[in-house]
């Protein structure tokens, strides 16, 4: 057997640092960052995410093969993500045709 | 070692190969479930972006101490469930079962906290339905009382902090669910294990439930930021 066995001392130490990132990004909550605390709160919650998928998740002792799988997984929901919101905010980017504005001036004016 | 070990299924060359087989697996099923909750939390932000007065509404009135509680409470659930892998790793029969059980336990805390927090919704008239059959079961979206004040002062329209709470309801809702799914598997996992299915060698289910059980984890790691804590608590 050459399965990686993790120690549990590493695990308590990933426990401590997730514990800790739990409370600091509830502190950081009640600090006015402005727009930064969306990032601040995003930042860690991928950290501990990391955390979790490296050493909870041993994809730090896994085969490539495994590590493509969910770097693909990630990239796919990054595609998700990005596509969705480069169509909601660009939407109104470029003007519309005379007569698609909006719903409601069709509404007003019935053909 | 000259034997062959009877846990290696016979479409494997050596015991490496399954586990890996195993965890590669487990992890292409992640990924579709990594899509699904995606999903969620596209709309989410779509809809955040729309609606944003509502949605820092709706977050300010959680209770930001439960859902911290639960974060911790879930953190230290992955704790022992990575303690039981290896556990079972090592071929310790009853330090894998406690420690199973004690991630159900965890598991079990976690959704008794959430039963609270959707009480308190409840009786706060926070549960976004509009029909006939929903107010003649109380389930009605007329918040009021101290649920009122974060709205009035963010100037949210009603319907937008209805729309957060959908969103509320259903991805916790959704990740509820994951919870009672995991708290089967470990349930099976504890059975096996106190039948001796595991060793050393063997422990395959162990680590892909416990593959499973972390991914739980991972989507409340990003819920309870997007729910609870954006949007301004100062």
């Amino acid at each position: 057997m050459s399965q990686h066995i993790v120690s549990p001392r590493l695990y308590f130490l990933v426990f401590a640092a997730l514990l800790a990132l739990t409370g600091l990004t509830t502190g950081v909550a009640f600090i006015d960052l402005g727009a930064y605390n969306t990032v601040a709160a995003l930042a860690i919650a991928v950290t501990k995410a990391l955390l979790v998928i490296l050493f909870f998740m041993h994809v730090r002792y896994s085969p490539h093969l495994t590590r493509i799988v969910v770097v693909a997984g990630f990239f796919w929901l990054a595609i998700l993500i990005t596509l969705t919101l480069s169509d909601f905010r660009t939407r109104r980017w470029t003007p519309s045709p005379s007569g698609w504005e909006t719903s409601s001036v069709l509404r007003q004016a019935p053909r | 070692m000259s034997e062959a070990p009877v846990a290696l299924a016979h479409q494997f060359d050596d015991l490496d190969q399954q586990h890996d087989a195993g965890s590669f697996g487990m992890w292409v099923f992640l990924v579709t479930e990594i899509m699904f909750f995606g999903g969620l939390f596209s709309a989410y932000t779509v809809y955040r972006s729309l609606y944003l007065e509502g949605f820092v509404a709706g977050s300010h009135i959680l209770n930001i101490k439960l859902g911290a509680t639960n974060t911790a409470v879930l953190i230290a659930s992955s704790l022992t469930m990575a303690m039981a892998v290896h556990a079972a790793q090592k071929g310790k029969q009853k330090a894998l079962m406690t420690f199973v059980l004690l991630t159900m336990l965890l598991g079990m805390v976690f959704l008794g906290i959430k039963y609270v927090e959707y009480h308190d919704k409840y009786v706060e008239h926070l549960i976004p339905c509009e029909s006939q059959a929903c107010s003649n079961l109380g389930l009605e979206f007329a918040p009021e009382g101290e649920a009122l004040q974060p709205i009035q002062r963010q100037h949210a329209p009603l319907p937008h902090v209805e729309i957060y709470f959908c969103f509320y309801f259903f991805m916790t809702g959704m990740h509820a669910l994951h919870m009672v799914i995991g708290l089967g598997i470990m349930t099976y996992l504890l059975l096996m294990a106190r039948r001796g299915k595991f060793t050393a060698q063997y422990y395959a289910p162990v680590e892909v439930g416990g593959l499973y059980w972390h991914f739980v984890d991972i989507v409340w790691i990003f819920l309870f930021p997007l729910l609870y804590l954006i949007g301004g608590r100062y």
